[in-house]
């Protein structure tokens, strides 16, 4: 299993957009830059967000988990995005009703069914409403690194920085 | 005989990984044999003749001949008590 790429550049405070595809397209075209992903990354996130939502009514912040098919990524990673005010995504699972959204955890997976730790760790943060609060309103982005380093537990994840 | 049980969510990457962790645990908890399956949402017909449970994170509209309980709150954690109550009874059945 190849490491997973996470460091500040992936994380993106303050993102604006007046819908979703806007700021699917705004994280994941930082992705495309960094090479991180290929370019076709970004309408196939978007064409997938419309297909099966991924909005998370979680405990006081909703969140996002778009992702698609692993043939569109380079690098293995996960973004971050604090969304300047909220957007609706669709509730995952659903057809039509909304959550205004403004935490977004972009998932770029390279192999399928491999990610389950990182996952469910990731599934717990999103129980837990004070560590999502933190992470909306914080404007340091080295400490949301920290932050989700140690609840993700990357470090057992990933080597050195790149 | 063991259930089939599909795990199916949109990309078949992210949260039907969860689930079927889940799932597998709940059953180990309940001492339930379960065959499960984890796959994309589009390729749950390809089992309408075995399968026994669908139990999914993606919107599905079409009807299947077996019951489709979703799974959303496993991953949000609201809820999810009344979901696994869900799932035993269909395991149990």
């Amino acid at each position: 299993m190849s490491e997973l790429f996470f460091n500040e550049s992936v994380i993106l405070l303050d993102v604006e957009g007046d819908n979703k595809e806007e700021v699917l397209a705004t994280i994941s075209n930082n992705l495309v830059e960094r090479g991180l992903v290929k370019e076709s990354f970004v309408p196939a996130i978007i064409k997938r967000e419309g297909e099966f939502a991924t909005g998370l009514p979680t405990a006081g912040v909703s969140v996002a988990i778009p992702h698609t098919d692993v043939e569109h990524v380079n690098k293995k990673t996960i973004s971050i995005a604090v969304l300047k005010n909220p957007v609706d995504f669709v509730i995952m699972g659903d057809d039509s009703e909304t959550t205004p959204v403004q935490l977004v955890f972009m998932l770029a997976m390279d192999e399928a069914h491999s990610q389950l730790s990182l996952l469910q760790k990731l599934m717990q943060v999103f129980q837990e409403e004070d560590t999502l609060k933190y992470l909306v309103n914080q404007k340091d982005k080295t400490k949301i690194k920290s932050l989700l380093e140690e609840k993700l537990d990357f470090v057992a994840l990933k080597g050195g920085e790149r | 005989m063991a259930k089939q049980v599909l795990v199916a969510c949109g990309a078949g990457i992210a949260t039907s990984t969860v689930v079927n962790s889940a799932i597998e645990e709940l059953a180990k908890e309940n001492n339930l044999k379960v065959d499960l399956k984890q796959i994309k949402i589009a390729e749950v017909g390809a089992y309408v003749d075995t399968a026994d449970l669908l139990v999914t994170t993606a919107m599905t509209k079409t009807e299947y001949p077996f019951p489709v309980i979703n799974a959303r709150t496993f991953l949000t954690g609201i809820g999810v008590e009344d979901t696994k109550k869900q799932i035993l009874e269909e395991l149990q059945k």
